[in-house]
This record gives structure tokens, C-alpha cells and sequence, in this order.
């Protein structure tokens, strides 16, 4: 009994110990080859959930061509991004917004793509246009019933995303309703969430990027122009972004830099576009 | 003699590695509250922004640098409250039934179902209100949303009955058969006998129970974040307004916020941190004022 405890304990410290060494190990090992070939070593990128799609697709193909390379990416927004290429945490950083000044310190950035945000509305809605003028006061509230922009007699219900997430401060930006959205909107976590609340109620109204619209939910045109790729990419459509990549110049190692370099090539563009977003 | 010196060298070794383990938690709950209290009353050492508009402000604008938490603090207290009006009974009457009247065969079913109830993680419970109880709400609701404290408190009534009912199953099992049979022999009922002997035998561990089901209503964060609506501003004064609680503020915007705003999410922390606090000192005293009555 007591031998098969000392055993137990031994096993457990001896693990302990070789975690620890693990733990060592991988933060020190770099790519050391710099041929061309093939890229070794860890890259963790991190941010922008709007970029995810894009940038896991990306991530596959490179670390298939690469087989020694490891790669992940952990959506969990772009302010997280932006702080982690900073600190050096992330690898290289995503964001689905432009820096503000503060942020940006020693960061080099790059634009990989662009992204439409879809004015998502039920399927049952019979409203198919809105000016970006409407759209504002809606969120405002000074728009507050459906007949008011060529809708039946029923209020609208404004579904927004949380304060910080780069959807929000794009729409708010770039429809032109900045810090005056209205009170009793009902605030959503991601873009899933927000598809399945305006799925979920016929008099709803809300915002997603262009890459997650799907069946269930209508995306109605702004300014008389249909929210599709091709017209963020002529630039006829009015609310659009930039998808954003960023590190830190002393910071970043080769596999990283190759890594950008593969999203920047005809290849990762091309899955860019796979993935419904507007290559650059 | 020596066999005996090395045996209890051993065990004072065994209970030292014990005592490490018994330390994590220690440990654990003070680095957590440690962190939490650190960052979240910086701002206000700082002077970067007033406790008492955050205490007292009912507008949540970070990008306009309005931070006020009361209408949140309401939020939370209304669905706990609300959550605990429904459950609570709920759940004493289920631990009554499985303990004194159900056949044990009935009673196991029960009992299985509850502890199901309990496993399922919290985030499905959201799903669920998200699904069933907001449509729900939203076809009886004046309003044009299903997103309510209701809503809220329906999910949460739900969340705490494995919670309630097990603990009190357990105390209720645990009074002695001789109080049953001593009220058998006046002449009292079944329904006396519980009403009237167990259930206040058995009140301390219920009490319990609805401590732990008011600190898992108070604290519970994904189920509610999809079904309460999450507005930036205004106290509710009906059960159809939508609310948001201390909880999904954090986890809303945590991942996002940066500086001040960052800060304040942790202020909320302390704030929801203090609350279960003084819950939870307030029920135990309680629990002992009975007690010694």
C-alpha cells in the first residue's frame, strides 16, 4: 500500500518535472534553417473572431506545404490581437478594424483582405433596401417601427454587438451612428449569436460580416446596392472593412514572416477569397 | 521499534503532501481574489474614474467613457430573487417527494433526471433559453423582444434545481426516523408529519442549498448572456425589460476592452465578488440565529 503511494508520488512529481522541461524546451527552440524550402517552428496567431475562417484555412494549407510548422489561431477579438503582438504573446496579431493611435506602438501592419458587413433582417421582412441613413437611425432610435421605412405596422427590434467587438466599432463607424447607438438595443456576443436572434424574430434587425450571412437570415441592400462580395470589392458597397494582420518588427521570427508571406501570395489570397473575403 | 519510527515517517510525509493539496485551494482563492481586487480598484486609486458614478451610473458606454454598473446590479438581483421564488419551491417540494412519498424505484428515476440536470454544461442551458424559453416569452411579451429578465429567470430557475434539490434531499433523508414516528404517534398526518417535522428538522441543509443555488444564480454567465438581452442602459421595471447582469458584462467585453475600460470589467468583478460575499455571510447567519432559537 505505502509502495504503490511512493510510486504515485514519484510518478507525479516526475511528470511535473517533465512538463516543466517541455514547457522550457518549446519556448526555446527557433527555426534555425533559413532556406527557403520548408519553415520550421510554433506559430500562435491570435485576435479578430471575423478573421478566423480565413486565417485557420490558411494556417492548414501553410503548415501542410510546411510540415515541421506548427500553427494556431485563437479568436478572441481584435483588441486581444492588437495587445498580443504587442506583448509578444501572439505571434503575429489579426484585426477586423483599423489600429487607433494608441495602439499601434512599434507595430507593423499589413492588410490581408477586406470584409462587407451584411444589414441582416428575418427572411420574413418584407423591407429589401434601407439608405445607410436609415440604418443609422435605426440603431439611434429614431427610426422605431417597420412602416416608418416601407415595412408592416410592428416595431423594430435593433440587435447590436458588444462594446470592443470590431464588427460594432466598423458598422457604428462606418454607417455613421458612432457611441449613439440607443439604449434598448439587445446586445449580442459574435456574429452567430446576433444571425440567430434575427433569425429568431420576425421585427429584428442586425449586423453581420458578409462572410457569415447564410439561409436563415435576409441581407438587405444599402443604398440600393446588394450586399455581395463582388460589390465590396468594385467598392460600390458602403459598409466595408479592412482585415488586419500585425507584429512586432524585433519581435517576429521567420516562420511567422513566411507565414504572411504565404497569406500575401496568389495561393493564400485565394483562400481569402474561399472564405468570403475580399482579397486585397 | 525502527518499523515503527519509519511508518510514522511516512505518514507525517503522506499528510505534508496532503497539506500541498489542501494549499491549492487556499492558495487558489486568495491569488483569485488577490487579481481581482488589484485590478479592479485600481481605476479608482488611480482617480481614472469615480467609484461612485460607477456605482451609481445607469449607462454602460466604454467608447463614450460612461461606465455605471447599478442598472446591472439591479439586473442581477431581480433574476436572482426571481430565480430563487421559483426554483426554491420547486426544488424542496422535489426533494420532499423523492425522500418521504415516492416509491424508491419512482424516487431513483428522479433522482437520475436531477443529477443529469446538474451535468449538463451551462452554455446548453443558454442554448435551450435561447431556443424555447425566448420565443416563448416573445409571443406573451408586450414587447418586441423575447430577451427579458423572464426569460432570465425561467433559464435560471431551471439551472439551480439540481443544485437545491440534492442538498435538501440529503438533510431530509438525514433526520432521524424516530421524529416521524414520534409524530405518527400524536395522531399527525404524512403531510403534517413533513410539513410540520421533517422539513423543519432538515432546514439548516436546505438552507444550504439555497445559498448554493443563490450563488450559482447570481454567478451563472452563459446560459444568461443568451437569453437576458444584454442592453447598454436602463433599469428594468417590468419582467419583460431586457437586463444584464454583473456577469455577461465581463464576459462580454473582456475579450475586447483594453485600458480604463479593461479595469472597470474587473471593478465589476469585485463588485459581483462583494455581492456573493455578503450573501452568503447574511444566510449563515441566518442559518444560525435559527438554529440556536
Amino acid at each position: 500500500m505505502s509502495k504503490k503511494l511512493k510510486r504515485v508520488l514519484v510518478s507525479l512529481l516526475v511528470g511535473a518535472t517533465v512538463l516543466t522541461l517541455a514547457g522550457c524546451g518549446s519556448s526555446g527552440s527557433t527555426s534555425t534553417s533559413t532556406t527557403k524550402a520548408t519553415v520550421s517552428g510554433e506559430i500562435n496567431g491570435g485576435g479578430s473572431t471575423s478573421v478566423q475562417k480565413i486565417i485557420d484555412a490558411a494556417g492548414s494549407e501553410f503548415t501542410a506545404l510546411n510540415p515541421d510548422a506548427k500553427f494556431t489561431y485563437s479568436g478572441t477579438g481584435s483588441s486581444d490581437g492588437i495587445k498580443g503582438a504587442t506583448a509578444g504573446t501572439y505571434s503575429f496579431g489579426c484585426a477586423s478594424r483599423e489600429l487607433k493611435t494608441e495602439e499601434k506602438g512599434n507595430l507593423t501592419e499589413l492588410i490581408f483582405a477586406y470584409d462587407g458587413i451584411a444589414i441582416v433582417v428575418n427572411p420574413a421582412n418584407t423591407v429589401t433596401n434601407l439608405t445607410k441613413d436609415q440604418v443609422a437611425k435605426i440603431y439611434m432610435g429614431e427610426i422605431t417601427n417597420w412602416s416608418e421605412v416601407g415595412g408592416a405596422d410592428a416595431p423594430i427590434v435593433v440587435v447590436s454587438r458588444e462594446d470592443g467587438s470590431g464588427t460594432r466599432d466598423a458598422v457604428e463607424e462606418l454607417v455613421g451612428f458612432k457611441e449613439k447607438l440607443k439604449a434598448d438595443a439587445t446586445i449580442k456576443e459574435g456574429n452567430g449569436n446576433v444571425q440567430t436572434t434575427v433569425a429568431g424574430n420576425t421585427n429584428a434587425i442586425g449586423y453581420v460580416s458578409l462572410t457569415f450571412v447564410d439561409k436563415t437570415v435576409k441581407a438587405i441592400d444599402v443604398d440600393g446596392v446588394k450586399a455581395t462580395v463582388d460589390n465590396v470589392k468594385n467598392k460600390t458597397y458602403p459598409i466595408s472593412r479592412p482585415f488586419l494582420a500585425m507584429y512586432d518588427e524585433s519581435k517576429v521570427d521567420d516562420a511567422t514572416l513566411a507565414f504572411l508571406d504565404f497569406l500575401m501570395s496568389t495561393e493564400g489570397q485565394a483562400i481569402v477569397e474561399e472564405h468570403g473575403g475580399i482579397a486585397v | 521499534m525502527q518499523a515503527i519510527k519509519r511508518k510514522k515517517q511516512k505518514e507525517k510525509i503522506i499528510e505534508g503532501f496532503f497539506l500541498i493539496c489542501a494549499f491549492v485551494a487556499v492558495v487558489s482563492v486568495l491569488a483569485i481574489t488577490a487579481f481581482v481586487f488589484y485590478n479592479g480598484l485600481k481605476p479608482f486609486i488611480s482617480n481614472s474614474y469615480p467609484l461612485w458614478d460607477f456605482l451609481t451610473g445607469v449607462e454602460w458606454r466604454p467608447g463614450s467613457n460612461l461606465y455605471g454598473i447599478f442598472y446591472m446590479i439591479v439586473g442581477s438581483v431581480y433574476a436572482t430573487f426571481g430565480a430563487i421564488l421559483i426554483g426554491v419551491p420547486v426544488a424542496i417540494l422535489t426533494a420532499v417527494y423523492i425522500s418521504e412519498m415516492a416509491s424508491s424505484r419512482i424516487g431513483k428515476k428522479i433522482r437520475f433526471a436531477v443529477e443529469l440536470l446538474a451535468g449538463i454544461p451551462s452554455v446548453l442551458y443558454g442554448v435551450f433559453g435561447l431556443g424555447i424559453v425566448v420565443p416563448y416569452v416573445l409571443n406573451i411579451s408586450p414587447m418586441a423582444q423575447g430577451e427579458s429578465l423572464l426569460a432570465t429567470i425561467l433559464v435560471l430557475a431551471i439551472m439551480i434545481l439540481p443544485t437545491v434539490v440534492s442538498i435538501s434531499e440529503t438533510s431530509i433523508s438525514a433526520v432521524p426516523k424516530e421524529y416521524r414516528e414520534g409524530s405518527y404517534a400524536l395522531g399527525a398526518s404524512k403531510i403534517q408529519t413533513i410539513f410540520k417535522v421533517v422539513v423543519p428538522a432538515a432546514r439548516s441543509g436546505i438552507m444550504t442549498g439555497v445559498i448554493l443555488g443563490i450563488g450559482r444564480a447570481i454567478g451563472e454567465t452563459m446560459a444568461v448572456m443568451l437569453v437576458c438581452g444584454n442592453p447598454i442602459a436602463g433599469i428594468p421595471t417590468s419582467l419583460f425589460d431586457q437586463i444584464r447582469p454583473l456577469t455577461t458584462n465581463i464576459a462580454l467585453e473582456m475579450g475586447y476592452a483594453s485600458g480604463v475600460h479593461q479595469e472597470l470589467l474587473y471593478s465589476t468583478g469585485v463588485v459581483l465578488f462583494i455581492f456573493i460575499m455578503i450573501i452568503n455571510l447574511a444566510v449563515n447567519k441566518l442559518i444560525k440565529a435559527k438554529v440556536g432559537s
